[in-house]
């Protein structure tokens, strides 16, 4: 911790790697005792660079850190650096970062190209290098085409393009995304996402992410920072929050898992029937993922007994809900073979072992 | 679309212009008939006590610049009618310009209130409205006048010695028009900057745009409509006003309706009169052209960046 902290403080003198830092940053609505925390006391590091996501549900003042960040919003305590520089105190537009917004907020009196050099503009940059910036802006999103078109005549897609240019043109240290992708359909949030990730490699810039969406935080992100009731649960790369959830929120809101109570004995975690599996970490509860279980036949050596509850099928795969000998219940995902058939029925009697590594202990 | 949908898309208009065409033919006959009247009167001859002699005759239109020397009979340019139409386009022009320097204000503070709140705050804007505008134009005369509240309360506290002379003078004219005609600058600025996405200001901020920027770039440009009706609304009336100036500015400060009924009454003079309404009219148009256009013109956000 200590050695850390030196070491950010040292990077302020020497090439500062670090985009955003917020330390022990709390934000209050409203006043006494009915003031709500959005933000209670969080501490976070974004690198130079890299495709950063805040998750979590609605409410866990994900897009509240977004707003601290962009300065739309003043932290009640804590201070916030950008690039290594203390910028509590300004406001929006005296702050190196720009913002996309989850309603686009285009100027609607403005045409594309204006939108796009609207930031320029503000700067009284000479017209040469606002045009110049504009029209490199509309062919890194591909809207040259529509330059001159009204906004409110373009598709909710190209809208979202518009507003990347717009918050891109003036080349920021920072990028902050909020939801952007949430209006779109399915097909055309998939393709924003590629879009996007290309956008983010091509130009460089750091990108904060705020989503409320587990599969977009998988896919896009380099690291991923969690957050539920005002603070962050964990922040860790993609593959680590995933395989090595720190506590059960997180577990939870991202993908598919099995809870079991279980407590930590010597060689792993020790289940309410007594089995003994073996798992990291440390807790009260096992967690493993329901495509880490495998049901095998009854009498294999070492397995744990339980019963077939249930057998739901979904075509890739069939999902075979189990209950163990201490009345506790999990999922386990069975990939099927070419017939289908996964050879089991509901009350068989079946033996269920854990990939090894997959389980692990977590807190509450 | 196919020919059967075509021609029955087609009926269904004509029986649109067929039902409405009463409407219409009465409102344009309301519209346009007082309006050829007055046209007409402008070209005949005055009458001795007041009437018009039906006699064709330019008299009426000359006497709007011209007046005729009463020993020679020779035309002088007519430098009291003068006064009176720049008075009255200057008064107009600072009523709209004052009414739109304190409406934008209001009209933004009502707009960003809870929308609950809204209908009390335009409710109190309309309250001025349930008074007769005389009663109105002669209570700010009692404000104005030089035993009125503001001489007396200057006086007692020392502030000055001797009563200013307020009342009577197209100062007096204009703080009369600006309070009567501010609720028509505030409606129509209310509603265009209810619509306005308080979100983009955000947005612009985000741009490094300042304050006076996000104002300029981004507010005025969008509420532009607003503007534009809230100063038609304002400086229209305000040409044509007569109860104000009549009250506040004394018989010297008259205005182009002032004079206009003057013409009417005392002046027993209606080709004249008549000549000077239709002149209202087209300084009316002429400016609401020049107005439009050049808004249009001003309000791309600075043309193509």
């Amino acid at each position: 911790m200590f050695v850390q902290s030196v070491f950010n403080k040292c990077g302020v003198f020497l090439d500062n790697q670090e985009a955003v830092s917020a330390e022990s940053v709390v934000k209050s609505f409203g006043q006494g005792p009915a003031a709500v925390r959005a933000l209670d006391d969080v501490s976070l590091t974004i690198r130079k660079g890299e495709f950063f996501t805040l998750l979590g549900p609605s409410g866990c003042g994900k897009t509240t850190l977004l707003r601290l960040i962009a300065g739309f919003e003043m932290p009640t305590s804590g201070t916030i650096l950008l690039d290594g520089q203390d910028v509590t105190d300004l406001p929006p537009n005296h702050r190196p970062v720009n913002t996309v917004f989850q309603s686009y907020a285009l100027f609607p009196h403005l045409s594309v190209r204006e939108n796009i050099g609207f930031a320029l503009k503000m700067l009284g940059r000479p017209n040469a290098e606002v045009e110049a910036r504009t029209a490199a802006m509309l062919s890194l999103v591909k809207l040259d085409a529509l330059a001159d078109r009204a906004t409110a005549q373009l598709s909710g897609g190209q809208q979202q393009r518009v507003a990347l240019a717009r918050a891109l043109a003036p080349q920021p240290k920072v990028l902050l995304l909020d939801e952007p992708l949430s209006a779109l359909d399915l097909k055309l949030r998939k393709e924003m996402q590629v879009e996007l990730k290309r956008l983010q490699k091509e130009t460089g810039i750091t990108f904060v992410f705020v989503t409320h969406d587990q599969e977009e935080a998988l896919t896009m992100s380099d690291r991923i920072g969690v957050m539920s009731s005002g603070k962050l649960q964990q922040v860790a790369s993609p593959r680590e929050i995933y395989t090595a959830p720190v506590n059960r929120f997180v577990a939870d809101f991202i993908g598919e898992t099995n809870f079991l109570p279980a407590t930590s004995a010597p060689g792993g975690a020790r289940l309410g029937s007594g089995a003994i599996v073996a798992a990291e970490g440390e807790g009260t509860v096992l967690t493993i993922r329901p495509e880490q279980v495998q049901v095998v036949g009854p009498d294999a050596p070492g397995t744990i007994p339980g019963t077939v509850e249930n057998l739901v099928y979904f075509g890739t795969d069939m999902h075979v809900h189990l209950r163990l000998g201490d009345g506790a219940t999990l999922v386990a995902r069975m990939l099927l073979p070419p017939g289908g058939e996964a050879g089991l029925s509901t009350a068989d009697t079946v033996g269920v072992t854990f990939t090894p590594g997959a389980a692990r202990l977590i807190r509450e | 679309m196919s020919r059967a949908e075509e021609s029955q898309r087609r009926a269904s208009a004509r029986n649109g212009w067929l039902l409405s065409a009463p409407a219409l033919v009465l409102l344009a006959l309301a519209a346009s008939g007082p309006l050829l009247i007055v046209f007409v009167y402008s070209f005949l001859e005055k009458g001795q006590y007041g009437n018009v002699i039906w006699d064709f005759s330019l008299d009426g239109w000359v006497g709007i610049l011209f007046s005729r020397d009463i020993f020679d009979d020779t035309l002088k340019l007519a430098d009291a009618h003068m006064t009176i139409f720049w008075r009255s386009v200057k008064l107009s022009l600072l009523t709209t310009f004052i009414t739109f320097a304190l409406g934008f204000p209001t009209a933004w503070f009502i707009a960003t209130r809870p929308a609950t709140q809204r209908a009390m705050w335009l409710f109190l804007i309309t309250i001025p409205f349930w008074t007769n505008l005389l009663i109105r134009t002669f209570a700010i005369g009692e404000i104005l006048r030089t035993e009125g509240l503001i001489n007396t309360v200057l006086v007692k506290l020392g502030i000055i010695s001797a009563p200013i002379q307020m009342l009577y003078n197209d100062g007096a004219v204009l703080v009369g028009m600006a309070y009567v005609y501010l609720p028509l600058m505030v409606l129509p600025l209310f509603s265009a900057i209810e619509r306005f996405d308080m979100r983009l200001l955000e947005a612009g901020y985000d741009l490094y745009a300042s304050r006076m920027q996000v104002l300029r770039h981004v507010i005025l440009p969008i509420v532009k409509p607003g503007i534009v009706a809230g100063s038609i609304l304002v400086f229209v009336p305000s040409l044509g006003a007569y109860v104000t100036p009549r009250i506040l500015g004394g018989g010297k400060n008259m205005m182009i309706g002032n004079f206009i009924e003057l013409q009417f009454g005392q002046g027993r003079n209606w080709p004249l009169g008549a000549a000077l309404s239709m002149t209202l009219l087209v300084i009316v148009t002429v400016a609401l052209l020049f107005y439009v256009r050049a808004i249009n013109r001003g309000g791309t956000g600075g043309g193509h960046g």
